[in-house]
């Protein structure tokens, strides 16, 4: 009796398992493909102002640097993209028949980005973030159309995606789907928060979370590569070098509570004492140094509407908490006096005895966001790389800080980090030898 | 600019005057266009370093050509030569290389395209006097196995693949113990061709 039962239950489970995973495989995608042929338009030759407003559009959303291989032609793709899964390449978006876009139509277009399909219902790899461009208009995916037809043809062929099986095959990327995609619907979303320009912040959210696809990058993934709406733009850190990009829900990590030094951020790279680095910093250069005022503004005005969010406020209470204990434990030790004396020899030339910087030139420390976050990894990649602010029409000749992998060790970096995170009113936990060879050494943390 | 480059003069020394042990090389006083075909190469992989790569991604073209136009027009005196290997047969093949080449090889003189002081020429020639030993042996040896390469027509990867150890060794001593002449800085044309020399197509120096 009771072995029967739980072989019924069992093979009730079987078959709702199987059910799902066919609807995850042919029914989902068959049902939004459905949906996407309904929205089809009749082709027309572009305008050049369509033309010009895609060319806008193709560079906001930073299409053209993964879309163009290092001293490639432009837009024919081949940039490797390196992913936990393997490594994709991207593909030519040239109007080449036989190996870029050439066969398609301005619908098969459409079905790209807001569905993440080619043609023949061919699922997309998530790397192209479709995920994000799923909420773009029909209007400027036409603009963004036109603007490819406008780029010559090169017939560079695609390369093929080097993945770890079965991560790649159609039916992975089904289940993927299943897991973690939804088109874009028409919106019943919320709406402006009261007193914030209402046009502005709509116009923010469409580019921040759909042509920016910023949240792919500052959202944690789970062990899948998923993003889960719930967790979007709270921060996660890349694969590669493990830059961290900070949540852009929390006011102490991305420093959002300023709209105008945000704006100039995204359109010079530099704002308010701080600089665009590492992967943010070529997509200022690529990407958003060519928003006009008014996108650049909206875009401040929605991320200054994400902070603080309750959850981050308290967060950063209890860290503070937490570190005030650590840090008067770690200001007796010796590393702290060692921290100091790399400091005073390595670091005060340019930012100072009391980490004040010197404004408009070297950032300042003292309150530094990205050397006090909890995360530290762009703290120390930052000594171990140095780097230079992107070069922008608003900050042409941009400073730069040398490297210091091959001059400090593991253990001088956490010791002048963790000093200058609790010096000059600073209160960050101080920073293990550990912690900074996993950053100098990412491959070594599998 | 000086204030600007620090992420660089950090390794490659003071006013870009050469790091402190082989592996960085000079900048200062090196022709313009040289030390910018070097930047674009990194910044689009025909050499590779990891450090520089991630220094340079964030630069656009604009400001390369600034970067080496800043270091081009540095003049500052060169150090002694370090002491020479004595090894006379050695010294005298890397001079035979440097003035004559090896035409049995097909290995061009050097003072064909460098300068007849070996000072490099304008704008994108570089100057082979004032660069230590281990450097010379690393950037041969990186042309030899593909690890440093430049605009196609590569000509210098050609003539590197010819070259044996044991004439890299030659040429590195022979080089690195000459002391820079006082007027360092590169010439304006490439000396005359030499009787039964051929001309080099480079794609980092088009004619």
């Amino acid at each position: 009796m009771r072995r029967s039962t739980l072989r019924a239950t069992g093979l009730a489970l079987l078959v709702a398992l199987a059910g799902a995973l066919l609807w995850a495989l042919w029914g989902f995608d068959a049902y939004y493909r459905q949906e996407s042929v309904s929205s089809r338009v009749q082709s027309q030759a572009p305008s050049s102002a369509q033309v010009a407003r895609g060319q806008y559009l193709a560079r906001v959303g930073n299409c053209v640097f993964c879309h163009t291989a290092p001293a490639g032609a432009m837009l024919a793709g081949g940039r490797a993209i390196q992913t936990p899964f393997g490594t994709v390449y991207t593909s030519n978006l040239t109007r080449d028949p036989a190996h870029g876009l050439g066969r398609w139509t301005q619908d098969d277009f459409w079905q790209a980005l807001h569905l993440g399909m080619g043609p023949q219902g061919q699922r997309l790899s998530p790397a192209f973030p479709y995920t994000s461009y799923s909420r773009l208009t029909r209007a400027d995916a036409d603009a963004l159309w036109a603007f490819l037809q406008s780029v010559p043809a090169v017939p560079r062929p695609k390369t093929e995606a080097n993945m770890v099986w079965p991560f790649g095959t159609q039916t992975a990327l089904g289940l993927w789907r299943a897991m973690y995609f939804r088109p874009f619907q028409n919106p019943h979303e919320d709406a402006a928060p009261a007193g914030v320009d209402a046009v502005a912040w709509t116009r923010g959210r469409y580019l921040v979370e759909g042509l920016g696809h910023c949240q792919e990058c500052h959202s944690p993934r789970d062990a899948l590569g998923g993003l889960r709406n719930a967790s979007r733009g709270t921060g996660g850190v890349l694969p590669g070098l493990p830059w961290y990009a900070p949540s852009l829900r929390d006011a102490a990590q991305a420093g959002t509570t300023d709209s105008q030094a945000l704006q100039s951020f995204l359109q010079t790279g530099v704002g308010a004492g701080r600089f665009a680095a590492g992967p943010m910093a070529e997509v200022v250069l690529h990407g958003t140094q060519y928003l006009n005022d008014q996108d650049a503004k909206a875009m401040a005005v929605y991320l200054q509407s994400q902070v603080p969010t309750k959850a981050g406020v308290a967060k950063t209470h209890a860290d503070s908490n937490a570190n005030t204990f650590q840090i008067a434990n770690a200001n007796q030790s010796p590393a702290h006096t060692q921290g100091a004396d790399i400091y005073k020899k390595q670091c005060a030339d340019c930012h100072g005895d009391t980490g004040q910087g010197r404004a408009g030139v070297y950032p300042a420390l003292a309150g530094n966001r990205a050397l006090l976050m909890d995360k530290a990894n762009n703290a120390v990649l930052s000594v171990l790389y140095g780097g230079f602010a992107p070069s922008t029409q608003g900050n042409a000749r941009p400073f730069g800080m040398p490297p210091f992998m091959l001059e400090l060790s593991n253990a001088q970096i956490a010791q002048v980090l963790s000093y200058t995170r609790s010096a000059w009113g600073n209160q960050a936990a101080p920073i293990s030898e550990l912690q900074v060879q996993a950053v100098r050494e990412p491959q070594q943390r599998r | 600019m000086a204030q600007r480059t620090l992420a660089c003069t950090g390794c490659h020394g003071p006013q870009g005057r050469s790091g402190p042990d082989g592996y960085y090389p000079r900048l200062a006083g090196k022709p313009a266009g040289y030390l910018y075909n070097q930047l674009v190469n990194l910044q689009q992989g025909r050499r590779t370093y990891p450090l520089m790569q991630s220094l340079l991604a964030p630069l656009d073209d604009a400001y390369l050509r600034t970067l080496a136009d800043y270091f081009a027009g540095l003049q500052i005196p060169y150090p002694p030569p370090a002491p020479q290997p004595t090894n006379k047969a050695l010294l005298a093949r890397g001079l035979q290389l440097v003035r004559q080449g090896d035409p049995a090889l097909q290995i061009p003189a050097c003072v064909q395209c460098h300068g007849s002081a070996l000072t490099g020429t304008q704008p994108s020639v570089p100057g082979l006097l004032g660069l230590p030993r281990d450097y010379l042996n690393a950037q041969l040896g990186g042309w030899k196995n593909g690890q440093r390469q430049a605009q196609a027509p590569d000509c210098m990867a050609d003539i590197a693949k010819r070259l044996s150890d044991a004439d890299v060794h030659a040429l590195s001593s022979w080089l690195s113990g000459q002391t820079v002449p006082q007027v360092s800085h590169a010439a304006t044309h490439k000396p005359p061709l030499a009787p039964g020399a051929k001309e080099i197509r480079c794609g980092s120096a088009p004619a």
